[in-house]
């Protein structure tokens, strides 16, 4: 016995390097998803919180619930509304800048980067305070900017679908940047041999972009696509912080459900269930994802 | 050939242009932010606005502290902001274990890890509040801290990072007779100065503008973060908005400071990362 714990004792380090990360990693990742799966089973709110013999497993009763629950599907609807619009519109956006702000390297270029990233590292509660100066009916300063044209008031928040269309607009103000850092990675890292050998060709700039610089990003484009998709499928704070999900549940996503069910009603076994629709969710278009890149890898 | 560079010229002005015009656009928010939150609350709501505050005052900046708890807010994020620090170190000796050593399980426990960045923060938000309540942890600092200190993309860039520096270099130590904590910071430490310089600009970014899980987890007012103040901020004093521009401003301003000094890390981080 004494050879074995020395043994374990001799080789204990590089389980010390990882233990507290990975141990951290297990307690507040791992498990939790055993808990959410295990609790969106039960019934479990505040009593059963106090007192776990408040608990009873009540099988698939909240998936059911789940299925006949209005808000519930509205909140599938606005999210897929969100991502639809919201990702391509990032991807666009963040490509194009990536490539204006690839065509130079003096001081100019260098500020604008910043500028562009700005907003992705700024705290959401602030931009969602000044934005919604920004978007007030009556003292905002778009609707001031629209009166200089002789346009109409824009009810920005209050109409929901025009509520929907201006939390995505805020949205990708704010995703544009860490989106566009990883474009301009990649783009930097494409030789420049590449495109002298096109110019020797006659090439010219549209044929450049489409048939070298685009191709090439794939990969870039791929991780761009899939994080930008995971991230709104789970998009929250935006109409947590603007809109409450309202007005009328217009705004709603997803995630914000879960968030209303699980803390502000205390339904922590219901807004498991819905948590859990939501991952599968996620897994299912990741795996779309990959199954789509694979089929169009071999040409 | 002189052709071509009138062209090149022209093109190079153009894409500058445009780069401006998006970037005021981009800024638009921030500057208005600055404006407003200079102007005194009866300029606020003027209509037509003003661009440039006419009497410029720092009273909502006075208010924020004086009648708002804007300091306290300011401890509590400052002592996260510290405390996520030490997950940085735990962060960054997980990335040098699983790159310097062969152990068993070396290969299981890093998928495992991995896998974690694929879990949605929804599935695990209710679960962890019940483990943290279990443990008595709710309504305190560490129930804050704790279940952010690990987290798997810092893992695993400080792997790849960690990679690359010589075994040779680490022999050596070991036959000089150095204990492997001793290697870790006397030596690794100082040769990963940039990838935890990266590092160390998103923790601070990051726990800076912690706010959902303080929210959840402290009821306590003496425990909310600046975030979590300003949003109360916006729900009791709706129509301040010069106040609410101050406390947005407050957050902002530090951020865009530490990040206009830093951005060059930023950029080269995610370069240097393989993130291509």
């Amino acid at each position: 016995m004494g050879s074995g714990v020395k043994r374990i004792y001799h080789k204990r380090h590089p389980y010390l390097f990882i233990g507290p990360a990975v141990l951290i990693l297990l307690v507040f990742s791992i498990v939790p998803i055993f808990v959410a799966f295990f609790i969106s089973f039960t019934d479990l709110d505040l009593k059963g919180l106090a007192n776990w013999s408040n608990i009873s497993f009540i099988g698939l009763e909240n998936y059911h619930e789940l299925f006949r629950d209005d808000v519930f599907h509205k909140s599938i609807f606005n999210t897929v509304f969100y991502a639809g619009i919201g990702v391509p519109l990032v991807i666009i956006c963040s490509l194009s800048i990536a490539l204006l702000l690839n065509y130079g390297s003096n001081l100019l270029f260098k500020v604008f980067r910043g500028v562009y990233y700005m907003p992705s590292i700024t705290n959401i509660i602030a931009i969602a305070v000044i934005w919604g100066y920004l978007y007030n009916t009556e003292y905002g300063l778009f609707n001031y900017l629209l009166s200089l044209l002789d346009a109409d008031k824009i009810p920005w928040l209050e109409e929901p679908t025009i509520a929907k269309l201006s939390l995505i607009l805020l949205a990708v103000w704010k995703g544009v940047g860490i989106n566009m850092i990883i474009f301009l990675a990649a783009l930097q890292g494409i030789p420049k041999s590449y495109y002298e050998a096109a110019k020797i060709d006659g090439a010219n700039r549209f044929q450049m972009l489409f048939r070298i610089t685009i191709p090439l990003l794939r990969y870039a484009t791929f991780f761009v696509t899939i994080t930008t998709l995971i991230g709104w499928l789970q998009f929250f704070e935006e109409p947590f912080v603007m809109t409450q999900g309202g007005p009328l549940n217009g705004t709603i996503s997803m995630a914000l459900f879960i968030y209303q069910k699980g803390f502000q009603f205390s339904q922590f076994g219901y807004a498991a269930a819905g948590s859990f629709v939501l991952f599968i969710f996620i897994i299912v278009v990741t795996l779309v994802q990959f199954k789509i890149r694979k089929s169009d890898t071999e040409y | 050939m002189k052709q071509r560079t009138v062209s090149m010229k022209i093109e190079k002005t153009i894409v500058s242009l445009l780069l401006i015009i998006g970037g005021i656009l981009v800024s638009i928010p921030f500057l208005w932010m600055v404006a407003s939150a200079f102007k005194p609350s009866s300029e606020v709501l003027q209509f037509p606005p003003t661009l440039f505050p006419e009497n410029p005052t720092v009273e909502n900046f006075v208010q924020l502290f004086e009648r708002l708890n804007f300091a306290v807010y300011l401890k509590n994020t400052i002592i996260i902001v510290v405390l996520s620090f030490g997950g940085l170190l735990l962060n960054a000796m997980a990335g040098y274990g699983f790159a310097k050593f062969n152990f068993k399980g070396r290969e299981p426990i890093f998928y495992l890890v991995l896998a974690t960045m694929m879990i949605p923060a929804q599935v695990t938000m209710i679960p962890v509040y019940l483990i943290l309540n279990e443990l008595g942890l709710t309504n305190t600092m560490t129930g804050i801290v704790l279940p952010g200190l690990a987290a798997a993309f810092s893992i695993f860039l400080f792997r790849q990072f960690m990679t690359t520096i010589p075994m040779d270099l680490i022999e050596a130590a070991r036959l000089d007779g150095a204990g492997e904590f001793y290697i870790f910071f006397k030596l690794i430490i100082p040769i990963a100065k940039p990838i935890f310089a990266v590092q160390g600009i998103l923790t601070f970014i990051g726990a800076w503008n912690s706010f959902l899980w303080p929210l959840i987890i402290a009821n306590d007012e003496s425990l909310y973060t600046l975030s979590v103040g300003l949003s109360l901020l916006q729900g009791q004093y709706a129509s301040n908005y010069g106040l609410q521009m101050a406390g947005a401003a407050f957050m902002v301003i530090p951020i865009i400071i530490i990040f206009s000094f830093f951005q060059k890390y930023i950029v080269e981080g995610f370069t240097m990362s393989g993130l291509k």
